[in-house]
């Protein structure tokens, strides 16, 4: 190679390179297509290229491209020889690259610069060549120039008076009458660290923040940090700065301008007042990362400025309701006031005032909740923790999908978002339950993922899934990760102390790990078990024993002391074992690490206070032993004890408490989650993560005690005069369906709906032309802001109306009128709901959330009413004692009809999306329906006599006190797993009763019950209710428990039919095929029967098999068969009920049921309704 | 916000530097160093590290290690988030993100890194401006520039920075319009010894490829939106429309993005489209082991299995493995311990079945646990979770564009237990 081809880069191996590339074109096509090739069309998308486009495309794939296309093969010998390997063994040295710079040629400019910039890339020196370098900053090749600037700006700092001579080229820039020409100047200047230049900078900045063009004053807000690093002094100016471009209009600036406020102005708060609510209309269209700044720029901001949502937990349900007060005026206000206190409910509560969401915090949490499905994980984790310091308790909620998704990710953002869900899960568990399973964790998952996702298990676990959760962790106990398998043996006992429940049932299974081979295993089994026992010791010497045993074989240290120290702690409970115990260890002492030497010597202490006569002479070994150990901590502490135990004439005070010092009875450690009260530091944080403050943190502040002034947030520009006309205007809007009567209201709602739906639409269309036209005219920004503004004006007003919707249907509810007319209500209401619906998804979904427990019940009224006017009724089996009384039976004995998932109590916010279809759909229709606000209680739930009620106790038996119990089929909102049984409990006797309630529970192992409160006086003749959840785990065992009054206890039980052990589940048809071609074979019954004469229509099936089981009914398309579907309470396994009906009465009956007993059960059950 | 970068490949060289500060001694890796190799595996690095003067944030890509060196409070998110990014744009740019693709582009990558932080604060990042200042590298032009001396910066002023809609730039021209769309779904799923479901979730992702002339908007909607638990958008959908009508309404970048991804989590029925059967046991004696696997369909909605392959980390202790595959063929690295089994396709008629014997290295006690099998498969043409793009319509443009849309499921972080 000649050196002209070596300087041109136009080796031989040009003549290679279109050779690789023709081989190229030809495996392209079968090679990697486009990202989407339909698969016809495949060929034509090809074809479709001209043929040098399609190398323009290729080449992005192929190495050696480039600015260095041959420097790969020029260099490959060379890297032999250097060992390096690189760009430094470049034969040029810095002589030749001078002489390369100072030629007139630019390609050989641009490659010495290229040179210049790979030695720097690989951190090797290049300073001497900065003269050369910085004569060619004027140099008018494009890519020379920002060769020249990369190097400037890494250079500048060790040469200043040299860089300065480049001084000049950018401030003839920074008056270019191209707008990214004056960026990029300004950008190098202020890049470039030379203090003399701190007043051009200055200048330079201070001229740019008024510039035209909003991208140069992007970069002005850019330069301002590097200006205050450079030189603290200049903050002052700075500052003003900084508050000019804070009142910037466009988004590019937002986010810049916002970083560099936090980088040199935290503190300045008050600067942020007037463009509050700008930056929260702006935020959705500034640029991701801006956005992160300025979310938690935003939450520092609202928790000095607005009251903590929280504090007045019992008024959480209408955290949304607060926007009202922006409108604030007469009795509208005073209505709602009305209405939230009926809420509240609590007589001690009626006389607070209720919180009330400042707008402009409501304001901020709207805005930032669609960013939650930004693509970007730090902007997710942004709104995350904006939500969880800010937002009311029945709205942080929305953030665990949102988090649970980041989940997928990369490994690192799964370890961030991991801390961050264990810290959040401790202050709100209920959170992230619905999504456990999203943390079960693989084999595959890196060991530190391993244990955060551990972490989150343990936070998450509690009575209803522990039993999952200890599954789970026995697979995991079994892992190939030993320090995984560690973390697992930990988590089992945090999980044990935090559950009592568990607590025997992980003890036993940490003392099985006893036996494990793994002495890793064996020894975090141990140190666990001690934790365990001392919250309980007496019920577990034979642990104790058991362990005693093991210390002829554990070697590991921390475990043996943890054993010895057990045994001296509670060598009361093992007399005979602990002795010999220390007699083993004596002989060993020598020979032991130093943690389990003090406890030899603790252990022989402990032995010799209570057994004094056996271990008076072992003690005596031990201390003498440990008197000439060669650790000085170990002799110390031999000392010390010799002189507290043993009695000599000259012992002093203190050994007349050694009894008392060694066996005081210790507290149980209590074992914590290690991300307990981390969340005092911002969640998201660098400090957060790291439990310990870094650098520039700014601390989060407790929420005032009463609120700032809000007014500071006005603008008092032009905009905002213009916005309280139209305020007025909106208020006469808002007044009008508020006067007009409920009955004629749908006109009026129905034109303000279409309005604001045509507002939303142009305010996105105009979003698109503007950004179409890439204008920044001023104007057009704000028209499209305030349009905004409105338009949540308006959404406030719906949900306003929706509110009014509510209320008249309420008030003819609560009167109990007649049924027809609740019927027009409902056909009303009900159309205009669905047209809201579309709208307000936002406003639905935040209501729904929120009140999701109180609609539940009233939701399920309502849905039955509507089902009435649907269904004939079919004759009472009984007649009704009280006419009030049947109403609510049979709305009772209907719902079972209703296909309806939603009564469940749901175990979260979250529903599985076939039904969230069904299900919002019907919140929203029903929304408007919504009965009472008291929630009803399962205490208040009115027996029912067309649910089949069983005798618990007879007249005779009980001495006066009757007692009859039903499966009351309503979910029993304590504990989802449980089933609701509820308790009729009749005086028939001359004198009271009193203190009714249960005692001596006999349950199988699994089973659980939780008691129904104490009734504390049943005057003679009365009759009360209870409701009491038992959880059969799935078996008909029955429950076993003793139910004493004030002077008398009575044995009884409780065994449920079959049919009881379950729940409704709705499925629509296809599902339900799916499901039963799943539980085929051994889990399908099929049974034959002739049906019963009076029961051959599909109405009287249906009738009687909901009767005779918890099941819904399935939507089926022939109408020879009926089909159910429920699950079972506890585990929740599918059971599906097909009755397929035929000539003459004749019928096939197929229960398809994962627990074959329960479908055997069934079957027998169902055929027993059907054919009697 | 982010002081320095430094590239760190497999062995521990640091073959890139960049600091958009002041300079910072490359010592600073050091502390890494050492964290590195108290990690035994690279993933296990702790991704934020503390240091007495700085904080090291690194991510773990393609065997690179990406380092950046902070000095203040950041969300750790943010920078690891970045990284990525630039780990994308390499990635985007070069066709490839390894370290002799980074070498080789060495100037371009210093390019691309000035451009995308100023500061420490992330200045342009979206590919579509960026290709507008840097031009990728391209075999014809490196010719030609060599040749004329031509430059790989972008003559013409990157005007995308400015507009309103920074992912697409202007004047955009094609003869041919077009847009396609791929539906791709994951399932993530835990299936137990027993080959009950312990977890199951669909991840899905709509990549796209348009090709379009001028200022599209285009709008696509779906047969059952509702069916989707969790969403996240490219940032040129508009939400507003998606939380009102669930339709995606967006102009799209030009050329290749992903448009959303979207998440159907475990509280719904997922279809798990094989089984398997398997059984591995170790013998105490003899110092053997047994391994047999039968992997049949399960719920393909009627489709063909392909691209099946099982992929098993065997304990330590198994030193060889001698098995026969009725379908397909397997190897064993007894170096890494890693059973790969590649089945292709999957016949319902005739299961694809692999056992045999493994031998264990003797004296060594018998592993408590089975390895879990970790599955890979595809099925062309279905969306497991049913998700129909029901239509894509185009308006602010006149010519008629062609649109097609291919669904692929394939298998996620598929497991099943032993």
């Amino acid at each position: 190679m000649t050196a002209m081809q070596k300087l041109l880069q136009l080796p031989v191996n040009a003549v290679n390179m279109v050779k690789t590339v023709q081989s190229q074109v030809q495996g392209q096509e079968e090679d990697k297509s486009p990202v989407l090739t339909p698969d016809s069309g495949q060929q034509a998308w090809y074809s479709a290229l001209q043929p040098d486009e399609l190398r323009h495309l290729r080449s992005g794939g192929t190495g050696g491209g480039g600015g260095g296309g041959g420097d790969q093969e020029e260099r490959a010998p060379l890297e032999e020889g250097g060992g390096g390997g690189g760009f430094q063994t470049q034969p040029l040295r810095h002589d030749d690259l001078k002489e390369m710079l100072d030629s007139n040629k630019d390609s050989l400019k641009l490659e010495a610069m290229k040179r210049i910039v790979a030695m720097i890339a690989r951190g090797k020196n290049a300073s001497d060549l900065f003269p050369a370098v910085v004569k060619n900053v004027a140099c008018k090749n494009i890519e020379v120039k920002k060769l020249v600037y990369v190097y400037l700006v890494r250079y500048a700092e060790e040469q200043q008076d040299l860089a300065l001579l480049s001084i000049s080229t950018f401030q003839r820039g920074l008056k270019d009458p191209n707008q990214l020409i004056r960026a990029s100047a300004l950008r190098v200047l202020s890049s470039i660290r030379v203090t003399i230049i701190v007043p051009i900078m200055m200048l330079a900045i201070k001229e740019a923040a008024s510039d035209m063009s909003p991208y140069v004053r992007k970069t002005a807000a850019h330069a301002i940090p590097k200006l205050y690093s450079l030189d603290p002094e200049q903050k002052d100016q700075l500052i003003e700065v900084i508050e000019k471009l804070l009142a910037d209009k466009t988004t590019l600036v937002a986010g810049s301008v916002v970083m560099a406020f936090e980088e040199v102005c935290p503190e300045r708060i008050d600067l942020i007042h007037k463009n509050y609510r700008k930056l929260c209309n702006l935020l959705i269209d500034v640029e991701e990362w801006g956005q992160v700044v300025i979310i938690n720029m935003l939450t520092r901001y609202a928790r000095t400025q607005f009251l903590n949502p929280n504090i007045n937990e019992s008024l959480l349900e209408e955290g949304g309701s607060g926007d009202k007060t922006f409108y604030g005026s007469d009795e509208d206000e005073d209505e709602d006031e009305e209405e939230k206190e009926k809420k509240a409910e609590a007589a001690a509560m009626a006389k607070r005032k209720p919180y009330v969401m400042d707008p402009d915090h409501r304001l901020l949490l709207r805005n930032t909740k669609p960013l939650l499905q930004s693509r970007n994980a730090a902007v997710v984790m942004a709104v995350a923790q904006l939500y969880f310091h800010l937002a009311p308790k029945a709205e942080v909620g929305v953030i665990a999908k949102a988090l649970v998704r980041l989940l997928r990710s990369h490994s690192e953002v799964q370890y961030v978002v991991l801390q961050n869900v264990a810290t959040m899960s401790i202050k709100r568990r209920g959170m992230f339950e619905p999504y456990l399973k999203s943390f079960y964790i693989r084999s595959t998952d890196p060991t530190q993922i391993k244990v955060l996702k551990l972490e989150v298990l343990t936070n998450l676990a509690n009575e209803t899934n522990i039993s999952t959760i200890l599954r789970e962790f026995q697979t995991y106990i079994k892992s190939m990760d030993k320090d995984f398998v560690a973390a697992t043996i930990q988590a089992i006992g945090r999980c044990a102390t935090n559950i009592s429940e568990v607590r025997d049932t992980c003890l036993n299974g940490l003392v099985q790990l006893l036996s494990n081979r793994d002495e890793l295993v064996v020894a975090e089994s141990v140190v666990v078990i001690k934790k365990l026992l001392q919250m309980q010791p007496e019920k577990h010497s034979d642990i104790i024993k058991h362990m005693a045993k093991l210390t002829d074989n554990i070697q590991v240290p921390m475990a043996r002391a943890s054993i010895l120290w057990l045994i001296g702690e509670y060598c009361e409970h093992v007399p005979k074992i602990a002795p010999d115990v220390l007699r083993k260890m004596a002989k060993s002492f020598t020979n032991e690490e130093d943690i389990v030497k003090l406890q030899i010597i603790n252990l022989a202490a402990k032995l010799y206070l209570t057994n004094s006569k056996q271990t008076k002479l072992l003690t005596q070994y031990v201390l003498n032993l440990a008197k000439y150990d060669q650790n000085y901590d170990i002799r110390d502490r031999a000392r010390f004890i010799r002189q507290l135990i043993v009695p000599t004439e000259k012992s002093g005070a203190l050994s007349k408490y050694a009894k008392k010092l060694f066996l005081a009875l210790k507290p149980a450690p209590i074992l914590e989650s290690p991300f307990k009260d981390r969340d005092h530091f911002q969640l998201g944080s660098l400090s957060h993560l790291l439990n310990a403050k870094a650098g520039g943190y700014q601390e989060l502040p407790d929420w005032p005690e009463a609120a700032p002034d809000p007014s500071v947030r006005n603008v008092e520009v032009p905009e905002w005069t213009k916005c309280s006309s139209r305020e007025k205007r909106k208020e006469k809007k808002v007044e009008k369906p508020f006067y007009t009567d409920s009955e004629g209201e749908s006109g009026p709602t129905e034109s303000a709906d279409s309005e604001s739906d045509s507002a939303s639409g142009s305010e996105s269309s105009s979003g698109s032309e503007e950004s179409g036209s890439g204008s920044e005219s001023e104007e057009s920004k704000e028209a499209s802001e305030s349009e905004e503004e409105e338009e949540e004006e308006e959404e406030e007003q719906k949900k306003k109306k929706k509110k009014d919707l509510k209320k008249p249907v309420q008030e003819s509810e609560s009167e109990q009128s007649s049924e027809e007319e609740e019927r027009k209500h409902q056909r009303k209401s009900k159309p205009r709901k669905s047209e809201s619906e579309s709208e307000s998804d936002e406003d639905e979904e935040s209501e729904s959330e929120s009140s999701q427990s109180e609609s539940e019940d009233s939701e399920s009224e309502a849905e039955v009413k509507k089902k009435k006017k649907v269904q004939t009724r079919t004759a009472e089996p009984k007649p009704p004692p009280k006419p009030l009384k049947k109403e609510s039976k049979k709305e009772k004995k209907e719902m079972s009809l209703l296909d309806l998932d939603d009564f469940e109590p749901a175990p979260s916010p979250q529903v599985t999306p076939v039904n969230t279809f069904l299900s919002n759909s019907l919140v929203t229709d029903l929304e408007g329906l919504s009965l009472s606000d008291s929630v009803l209680s399962p205490a208040t739930i009115a027996p029912s006599s067309t649910l089949k009620s069983y005798e618990l106790l007879h007249r005779i038996t009980g001495e006066g006190l009757s007692v009859e119990y039903c499966f009351s089929r309503q979910p029993f909102s304590p504990d989802a797993n449980m089933v609701a049984v509820q308790m009729q409990f009749t005086n028939n006797a001359s004198s009271d009763t009193k203190n009714l309630h249960i005692e001596d529970v006999k349950l199988q192992s699994g089973m659980r019950v939780k008691e129904f409160p104490e009734i504390e006086l049943l005057p003679a003749g009365e009759t009360a209710t209870a409701v009491m959840g038992i959880d059969f785990c799935d078996s008909t065992q029955a429950a076993n428990f003793q139910l004493c009054t004030h002077t008398r206890k009575f044995f009884v039980s409780i065994q449920p039919p079959v049919g009881e052990l379950m729940r409704p589940v709705f499925l629509t048809e296809n599902e339900f095929k799916k499901e039963q071609g799943q539980l085929m074979g051994m889990n399908e019954i099929t049974e034959k029967l002739t049906l019963d004469v009076k029961c051959r229509n599909e109405h009287a099936i249906v009738q009687r098999v909901t009767t005779a089981a918890n099941l819904s009914r399935v939507p089926c398309g022939s109408d020879k068969e009926c089909r159910f579907a429920g699950r079972t309470v506890t585990s929740g396994s599918l059971v599906l009920v097909t009755v397929a009906t035929k000539e003459e009465g004749a019928a096939q009956l197929t229960v398809n049921c994962e627990k074959m007993v329960i479908g055997t059960m069934l079957v027998k059950d169902i055929l027993q309704a059907l054919t009697q | 916000m982010i002081h320095s970068l430094f590239l760190i490949n497999h062995l521990g060289d640091i073959f890139l530097e960049k600091h958009w500060k002041s300079v910072i001694s490359r010592s600073v890796c050091d502390y890494f160093f050492e964290a590195r190799e108290k990690a035994v595996d690279p993933e296990n690095v702790p991704p934020v590290l503390q240091t007495p003067h700085h904080y090291l944030i690194s991510i773990y890509r393609g065997k690179l290690f990406f380092l950046s060196v902070i000095q203040t409070e950041v969300p750790p998110l943010f920078v690891i988030e970045f990284l990525h990014r630039v780990a994308d744009t390499f990635q985007d740019y070069f066709g490839g993100c390894s370290e002799s693709v980074i070498s080789d582009n060495v100037v371009i990558v210093y390019e691309l890194l000035e451009e995308m932080l100023d500061n420490g604060f992330p200045l342009a990042t979206e590919s579509n401006v960026l290709k507008e200042m840097i031009r990728p590298p391209n075999i014809l032009r490196s010719v030609v520039n060599t040749l004329t001396g031509g430059s790989n910066v972008g003559e013409t002023l990157p005007q995308g920075q400015l507009s309103n809609i920074p992912w697409r730039r202007a004047g955009v021209k094609y003869t041919n319009n077009e847009a396609y769309f791929d539906v791709t779904e994951e399932i993530d799923a835990i299936v137990d010894k027993s080959g009950t479901t312990v977890s199951a979730e669909i991840q899905g992702v709509i990549e796209a490829c348009v090709k379009l002339s001028g200022m599209p908007d285009l709008t696509m909607s779906f047969m059952n939106p509702r069916l989707l638990d969790d969403v996240s958008f490219h940032p040129c959908v508009r939400f507003r429309r998606w939380e009102s009508e669930r339709i995606l309404s967006f102009i799209p970048p030009d050329g290749n993005f992903t448009l959303m991804t979207y998440h159907i989590s475990s509280q719904n029925l997922v279809a798990i489209p094989v089984y398997v059967k398997q059984s591995i046991s170790f013998f105490e004696a003899g110092s053997c082991g047994r391994l047999d696997i039968t992997i049949g369909p399960k719920q393909t909605m009627g489709k063909t299995v392909e691209d099946l392959k099982v992929t098993v980390h065997m304990p330590k202790a198994v030193l060889n493995a001698n098995l026969t595959a009725s379908q397909g063929n397997y190897t064993y690295d007894f170096t890494t311990k890693l059973l790969v089994w590649d089945i292709g396709k999957l016949n319902p008629q005739k299961l694809p079945n692999l056992r045999g014997s493994l031998s264990m290295q003797t004296g060594v006690p018998n592993p408590e646990e089975n390895p879990s099998l970790n599955i890979d498969l595809k099925i062309q043409q279905l969306a497991i979770s049913g998700l129909k793009v029901s239509r894509l319509d185009m308006y602010g443009e006149t010519y008629k564009p062609f649109k097609g849309v291919k669904y692929v499921t394939k298998a996620g972080k598929f497991q099943v237990r032993t």
